[in-house]
């Protein structure tokens, strides 16, 4: 019987492992070249999560990376999260924008997502009304909170879900909250040594 | 296994028009609606989905001594994931930008039925040319039926057509509602109704001549 299955399923064993090596072998010929893309991206967005910038210092702040953005006068004008965690359907990376004592959000830009189309994918929508639109100007003294009441406004740290994704809604408001929290940490850390 | 079935000019053939995969077969219809917006969109996913479908269609008639009956859907889904994530990263590496919004209807590709449905009808069957041909003749129709969807949502919706503008610098009030989901299924619809009129006009033609 044993014999039986081994001799059923050996092509599909062997495809496996064979499918297995030829993707390693595509992920390692490509992988370089997709994260310059994302870092392009990343960088091309750093002018509109912190107005005033024109460019940015890569760093690393606790476990988190950040950019340091900087005007045209080489001043400071605030800080871009790198940060990522479970959605509904696959990981979101999220750019996230803070003034320069991080007491304030000043923007979110979704940098990968594999949400649901037409419901979670609005994630990465831009305009007024949209849900990342909401993130500028929340204060990170309390973390965000997610609401359905539709009772979010610039003034409270309520986050309106998006109808019919929940939970894509809630894992970019868990994942802004947790790298907040973990960035103020790590830059009180570094001013105290 | 010998090879029966259609020739390989007549797979050929019968994907472009006869048997549509999106036309005829209404088979496809999830990137058919989702991505034909704009022209560009629409024509990265029929690239996309033509490579794979030729890939799989490749290797699976190249296989198909060792296919046992029941595990043969398994080989299918398995061969067809392994080609998507390739094209997905293919995408990702060289056009960022489209990757990004495309989204997740690339890996969406994994379960078009066209792929599956070719692998089942052809690949499994017959020999390595004609699946090739029936690979290329099924993206082919797949692909025009995308550009025709694409080229009547774009130019009515954005007054555009790949980018450029068409209809634009006439003061085309652009119609929004091409470009949201109701534009395809009214787009999807009249066209449907559209192809279906032309094949019952041939048909009474042909047998009007016969006759």
């Amino acid at each position: 019987m044993k014999n039986n299955y081994i001799k059923q399923g050996w092509l599909i064993l062997f495809l496996a492992v064979l499918f297995g090596v030829a993707l390693a072998g595509v992920q390692r010929g490509l992988d370089g070249r997709i994260q310059a893309n994302k870092k392009a991206d990343t960088v091309s967005q750093l002018p509109n999560l912190t107005p005033g910038a024109v460019g940015g210092e890569l760093g690393q702040y606790g476990d988190l990376m950040a950019y340091k953005t900087l005007n045209e006068a080489g001043e400071q004008v605030g800080w871009v999260l790198q940060a990522s965690g479970q959605g509904f359907a696959d990981k979101i990376e999220v750019l996230i924008g803070l003034n320069t004592d991080a007491s304030d959000l000043t923007g979110l830009y979704v940098l990968f997502q594999n949400e649901t189309p037409g419901l979670g994918n609005k994630i990465v929508e831009s305009g007024p009304d949209s849900y990342r639109a909401q993130f500028a100007g929340k204060s990170t003294k309390e973390a965000l909170v997610v609401t359905k009441n539709g009772d979010a406004s610039p003034d409270n740290n309520k986050i309106d879900a998006i109808t019919g994704a929940t939970i894509s809604s809630q894992s970019t408001v868990d994942i802004v909250n947790s790298a907040v929290r973990k960035f103020k940490v790590a830059l009180a850390d570094q001013e105290d040594q | 296994m010998s090879d029966q079935g259609p020739t390989p000019l007549e797979r050929f053939i019968n994907g472009i028009l006869p048997e549509n995969p999106v036309y005829r077969q209404i088979l496809g219809m999830c990137p058919t609606l989702a991505v034909t917006n704009n022209m560009q969109a629409a024509m990265t996913m029929a690239v996309a989905t033509t490579f794979v479908l030729l890939c799989a269609n490749i290797l699976i008639s190249l296989i198909r001594p060792l296919l046992k009956p029941h595990l043969r859907i398994l080989v299918f889904t398995l061969t067809i994931a392994t080609f998507v994530t390739i094209a997905d990263k293919l995408i990702a590496a060289y056009m960022y930008p489209m990757s990004k919004q495309l989204g997740p209807y690339l890996p969406l590709i994994i379960v078009n039925c066209i792929i599956i449905g070719r692998a089942e009808v052809c690949a499994s069957k017959q020999g390595v040319f004609t699946a090739m041909c029936d690979a290329l003749g099924q993206g082919l129709g797949f692909t025009l039926a995308l550009a025709s969807l694409a080229t009547v949502r774009e130019v009515l919706g954005s007054g555009t057509w790949m980018g450029l503008p068409v209809l634009k610098p006439f003061g085309w009030p652009a119609w929004v509602v091409m470009v949201l989901p109701p534009g395809a299924f009214f787009t999807l619809g009249l066209l449907l109704a559209l192809v279906n009129r032309i094949g019952e006009l041939r048909t009474r033609r042909v047998k009007g001549t016969g006759a």
